[in-house]
């Protein structure tokens, strides 16, 4: 087993590449839908009280996309945040710890959205 | 850089702007401020979940006018993200790469976004 030079110096391709490029048009495509119909539903909950929402919530349907919508923006915004960093920060080792920090931000958000939105659905 | 400095292209600042590029890099400015926005959706959430006492607290940090100026920014970063979005994935599939075409999609994709915004806060005024 050999590894190219230039993947050994961090200047070959990792041969990931399309795998996140289609991650992120089909995070988008989710997000389109997923914002629309949360969107649609926060204009008729606008100015709702907490009791109100969480009888919202209580549906399996919003428990269910709720939990959908969390993970495709999360996701989506790792992806597009470590573009922009990718592009920008040139410093080998920032570099990393930035993209270190994004990912696990993402997944706490994630997380936290997902336990969240499980413990309204299923709360009393 | 490993290799030591390098000879750069002329970025942002050698060009005249013209529209196109003002979207692509509206494109990413807005992804950027939309991942704040997320924080703010994920703490609208935990708060949720924390009872009636932690969601006091979000209605009371957001409901004055920096609040609203946030959460109005943040639905034309959406919407303006959203439209592009569809911009961007009409390109991957092939089509509107000519450049008068382009232009008009850019035209098209500002007025989508700022009428979406509008209509998205008359209709959270009209129902509130």
């Amino acid at each position: 087993m050999q590894a190219a030079i230039g993947k050994v110096r961090s200047r070959g391709s990792a041969r990931s590449g399309a795998g996140t490029w289609k991650a992120q048009r089909f995070t988008a495509i989710a997000n389109l839908l997923l914002v629309l119909w949360f969107v649609v539903n926060a204009i008729a909950m606008a100015g709702s009280a907490y009791a109100e929402w969480v009888a919202w919530f209580h549906s399996p349907l919003t428990a269910a996309l709720m939990i959908l919508l969390v993970l495709s923006t999360c996701y989506h915004a790792r992806i597009g945040l470590q573009e922009v960093v990718e592009d920008y920060v040139h410093h080998e080792i920032g570099k990393v710890a930035i993209l270190v920090g994004i990912t696990l931000v993402a997944a706490l958000l994630a997380t936290a959205g997902v336990v969240s939105v499980l413990m309204i659905a299923l709360g009393g | 850089m490993a290799q030591g400095a390098r000879p750069l292209s002329p970025h942002l600042q050698i060009y005249r702007w013209y529209l196109t590029m003002a979207l692509s890099i509206g494109h990413r400015a807005s992804g950027v401020a939309l991942t704040v926005g997320l924080v703010l959706f994920i703490w609208w959430l935990v708060a949720l979940a924390g009872g009636p006492e932690s969601f006091a607290v979000v209605q009371a940090v957001m409901h004055n006018f920096f609040g609203w100026l946030v959460l109005f920014g943040f639905t034309a970063a959406l919407f303006f993200h959203a439209a592009n979005g569809v911009r961007h994935l009409v390109w991957d599939a092939g089509y509107g790469f000519d450049k008068e075409v382009a232009r008009q999609s850019a035209i098209v994709t500002l007025a989508v976004a700022g009428g979406l915004t509008i209509l998205f806060w008359l209709l959270v005024l009209i129902v509130a």
